[in-house]
């Protein structure tokens, strides 16, 4: 499997850290219940098909990356760095 | 029709002709009192605990497959219970004593073979850490034993005890631990709940769940839809679609994890040997092949076939533990889907919505698991309380902070 980096071009997946799904992005609040929290680091929808997860560039640019991929066939359907969607480094 | 070495040479006599199919082909009924969703090891073992010890025999197992045509048909066939922590400790020591009962129990040869597992150290903080495991193994009742060198060397001539990067330093020993013939675990338990009453319904897939008022009601399938009071998922690497459909998100990520065969060669090794460095684990079957596997890929995926990188970690991890293996030629290799949770550890509990169950989260352990599993899974549909040696295998534990993390690496998702 190659993941397709958008500042290094196609690489190995050896150069990646694999974090998990998407679920990490959407942080709760500090106050937020345990619920909450629960959800964004245990409970997975797990999909059979295309998933999102993030990927860290560790031996290249050290990138986070936000991969859109399937899980049924290892194919990388889109990349992108996690510093550029919109609404980041807030 | 009752399994014996007396029929074995009758019928060799007579033609073999007088065998009959070893479970019956029904049509699934309107109404059942429990569904199990999943004609795996831990399903099959569910319903033949539920008729056996709770006379609950009104009940059906749904496989949307072949019975067994998961992982319990494809895996590195390791029985043992040499587990640390409460909670795991004692369910592993339950399991494996029936798996020594178990043969007898299913009047089935499911090829149980104690033939010993030694898991090598290659440090002074290694050998402390296995010390003490069994130390705390023995203290429960159960066996481990640890080796010198001396001792390794004489049992296990083939391993490369001085190479220059992990020496190993000796290893713990559990006799009781070994093999078995994966495929009859799952047979053996089919016919027995078969024999029971046990309606086992092949090329069924469940593809939805009725949730009435946070109570469950029933599920559709592909063969229409069937009623029950009480369903359980147990569907290994595909429970979160399974759990999905009664609108669940569980703890559980599926991962894949290869192991290889090599062609069958004469006997080699007598034991299973776990390498301590790396992720590496050997036995030989009874058909000659060297079974071995490694570490999951650590990505997400149900593509039932892994990546590169890892079929080189566990070759050189094979290389370095004992260098004959290079001589030999690997037949097929095979990526499984595992149901990871956080910690590493199992989940055998009720849901949220009244009558749903589920059993799911093996990580890569189930097959030693499988006896136990269900005996505490029927143990708890029919009585609605946790088994004694299960009750810490909650699906809620990782947002109460009742973790069970064997390895010690903490709770998250790509470190088990």
């Amino acid at each position: 499997m190659r993941l397709i980096c958008p500042l290094c071009g196609p690489r190995d997946r050896r150069e990646f850290y694999y974090s998990g799904s998407e679920d990490y992005l959407n942080r709760p609040t500090p106050d937020a219940p345990a619920e909450a929290w629960d959800d964004m680091l245990h409970l997975r929808d797990n999909p059979a098909g295309v998933t999102r997860d993030l990927w860290y560039h560790e031996t290249g640019c050290g990138s986070w990356l936000l991969v859109t991929r399937s899980t049924t066939t290892h194919e990388i359907l889109a990349t992108e760095r996690v510093a550029d969607r919109k609404g980041a480094g807030a | 029709m009752r399994y014996s070495g007396l029929k074995v040479i009758t019928e060799g006599l007579f033609g073999n002709k007088g065998w009959t199919r070893a479970w019956r082909d029904p049509a699934p009924k309107a109404e059942y009192d429990a569904i199990i969703i999943g004609g795996g090891g831990h399903g099959l073992s569910t319903a033949y605990y539920l008729a056996k010890n709770h006379g609950m025999t009104n009940i059906a197992v749904l496989e949307k497959g072949y019975l067994g045509s998961g992982n319990i048909g494809r895996n590195t066939t390791i029985v043992r219970a040499n587990y640390f922590i409460p909670g795991n400790s004692e369910f592993y020591s339950h399991s494996l004593k029936l798996w020594e009962g178990l043969e007898l129990e299913l009047n089935y040869n499911v090829m149980h073979s104690q033939r010993g597992q030694v898991v090598l150290f290659h440090s002074d903080g290694q050998r402390d850490l296995q010390i003490r495991r069994a130390n705390a193994i023995v203290n429960q009742g159960d066996d481990a034993e640890i080796m010198t060198v001396d001792q390794l060397r004489a049992e296990f001539p083939y391993l490369d005890y001085e190479q220059t990067r992990f020496p190993i330093y000796g290893g713990m020993m559990q006799r009781r631990a070994g093999t078995a013939r994966h495929d009859a675990v799952a047979w053996g338990y089919a016919r027995g709940a078969d024999q029971r009453g046990v309606d086992l319904i092949q090329n069924c897939e469940v593809t939805g769940i009725d949730v009435e008022n946070g109570v469950v009601r029933g599920v559709q399938t592909t063969r229409g839809p069937i009623r029950a009071k009480k369903v359980a998922m147990i569907a290994a690497g595909r429970s979160g679609q399974v759990a999905a459909m009664a609108g669940m998100r569980i703890p559980v990520e599926s991962h894949i994890m290869q192991a290889f065969v090599t062609e069958g060669l004469k006997p080699v090794m007598d034991a299973v040997i776990s390498y301590g460095m790396g992720h590496f684990y050997i036995s030989q079957s009874d058909k000659g092949g060297l079974v071995f596997g490694g570490d999951i890929d650590m990505y997400a995926s149900y593509a039932a076939r892994g990546n590169l990188p890892m079929v080189e970690h566990v070759m050189e991890a094979g290389m370095t533990l004992m260098p004959m293996i290079g001589r030999a030629k690997v037949l097929r290799s095979w990526g499984g889907i595992m149901d990871m949770t956080p910690d590493g550890s199992p989940i055998i509990d009720k849901t949220p919505i009244e009558g749903l169950f589920i059993d799911a989260g093996w990580n890569y352990g189930g097959f030693k698991a499988v006896p136990a599993s269900g005996w505490c899974m029927a143990h708890l549909m029919a009585t609605g309380q946790s088994h004694e040696v299960a009750r810490r295998f909650r699906l809620d534990r990782f947002r109460t902070g009742q973790l069970l993390d064997e390895e010690g690496t903490g709770s998250q998702h790509n470190l088990h």
